[in-house]
């Protein structure tokens, strides 16, 4: 991803079942807690983590979430990274399109997400897997 | 045929002494248990290893002689699991055994490197096995505990209640992972099929994230609720739980929602034919009752 801040502080979460989602939640519902995030926001940044990481365990197989605090300027924001091993996704914008799910889904997370937060960046590889990084800024 | 414990026999108080003192030392979480009761946990164990059946060797802890001392361990391990004792803080009760035993060995053999060897080797492999049957029996514990736990929340989550004559409303509390919005979703049915009622409210006040996993549980909840002739009503969105459905991009159009659940009560009754009138002392009626029409 493209350096938009120095990164100040990480943590990485497991994401191996659906009870890691609860802790992705928990830990993210911390992190922006801690950085004074309104509630709004708050609830935006966790709703959007609670999708990506529901995503990186159904779909890529399990992974990782990675919390950054980073730093640009005068600007703090936080950065969510999830990235897994799996399938990868072979049409990205097929993937972004609002209601395209190739499970049961809604299919808005992944475009949900996007909107949720201020960036948004896919890297994928069919056959080698994805990692997905977002931010949000104060 | 080793001789150890025909020695742990002979010298059964230096053995229980030397155990404890060892004892005090390796249990690190005297927040969690007294002295006393670590002696005393220790004497009952060491007990039932001093009088196993004549015939009951060290080397096979598989044999009947050894029951009881394995009931009193998963006794305990599930004791410590409930107490807060990690696996490690439970096994090094039964590890911290193994330096006595060996220390008892070389009191006894330390003449011969071979006996002491055997001996040793005894030792080594018999409180390796109480260990991980401790550790077995922990995990054993810790997960009827979580079981346990899982089931009362499941009950807990679920109190459909009545509030009027064919109105039943779901106050939700937590997270809705699958399992629990399964069990969710049967009850309310249920308790609109019971109760042959018209009207179910859905209160998610206490939902802490709606996301899209949960809108479809919500959505496809209502959508059965309709094929049984029952209307749903969400109420308790909050605003941050508005904005961010809209930016999700969930549509609720469909859905019949309020902001409270007393909205979403009143709604209800109107919609049954009622209204709620403010009590009137000259004709004596009673106070916000609803009254059909
Ligand atoms: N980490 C991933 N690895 C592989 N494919 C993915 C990954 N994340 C998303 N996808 C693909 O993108 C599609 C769209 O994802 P999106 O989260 O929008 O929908 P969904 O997960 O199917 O349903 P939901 O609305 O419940 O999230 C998925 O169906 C899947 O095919
Ligand atoms: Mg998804």
């Amino acid at each position: 991803m493209r350096t938009t801040g120095t990164v100040q502080k990480t943590e990485t979460v497991p994401i191996q079942s659906s009870s890691d989602v609860v802790v992705v939640r928990q830990r993210v519902r911390a992190w922006t807690t801690d950085m004074k995030f309104s509630l709004v926001e708050q609830t935006k940044i966790i709703t959007a983590a609670s999708e990506l990481g529901r995503n990186t365990l159904e779909h890529g197989g399990g992974g990782k979430m990675e919390l950054s605090l980073v730093v640009n300027g005068a600007r703090q924001g936080i950065q969510l990274c999830f990235s897994d091993q799996g399938p990868g996704i072979a049409d990205i914008a097929q993937a972004l399109k609002d209601g395209y799910s190739t499970g049961q889904g809604m299919g808005l997370g992944l475009s949900g997400s996007k909107r949720l937060m201020n960036e948004f960046e896919i890297d994928s590889k069919p056959g080698v897997g994805t990692s997905i990084t977002a931010i949000r800024w104060k | 045929m080793s001789k150890l414990l025909s020695a742990i026999q002979q010298n059964r108080e230096w053995v229980l002494q030397d155990w404890v003192q060892r004892l005090r030392q390796a249990v690190r979480r005297r927040d969690l248990i007294s002295d006393r009761e670590l002696e005393s946990e220790a004497s009952e164990i060491f007990s039932v290893i001093d009088s196993v059946p004549a015939g009951t060797t060290l080397e096979d802890f598989g044999s009947a002689g050894w029951q009881p001392l394995k009931e009193m361990l998963a006794a305990l391990s599930i004791s410590r699991a409930t107490a807060g004792f990690t696996p490690s803080e439970t096994a090094i009760f039964v590890l911290s055994l193994k330096p006595t035993l060996f220390a008892l060995a070389r009191q006894n053999w330390s003449k011969d490197a071979n006996d002491l060897f055997v001996e040793v080797s005894v030792a080594n492999d018999f409180v390796d096995k109480l260990a991980l049957y401790t550790t077995d029996s922990y995990i054993h514990g810790r997960d009827q505990v979580i079981a346990r736990q899982q089931e009362e929340m499941l009950e807990l989550s679920t109190p459909v209640v009545t509030l009027w004559d064919g109105i039943v409303a779901l106050p939700l509390i937590g997270t809705l992972d699958s399992a629990r919005t399964q069990v969710v979703m049967e009850s309310l049915l249920q308790a609109i099929v019971q109760t042959n009622s018209r009207f179910a409210i859905i209160d998610i006040t206490g939902v802490p994230t709606v996301d899209t996993l949960v809108a479809q549980h919500l959505l496809k909840t209502i959508t059965a609720a309709r094929l049984m002739g029952a209307e749903c009503i969400i109420s308790g969105i909050r605003p941050q739980i508005a904005q961010t459905i809209v930016h999700l991009g969930i549509n609720l159009e469909d859905v019949i929602t309020k902001a409270k659940l007393s909205d979403a009560f009143r709604l209800a009754l109107e919609r049954s034919g009622r209204k709620v009138t403010r009590a009137d002392k000259a004709n004596g009626s009673v106070a916000a009752a609803p009254r059909g029409v």
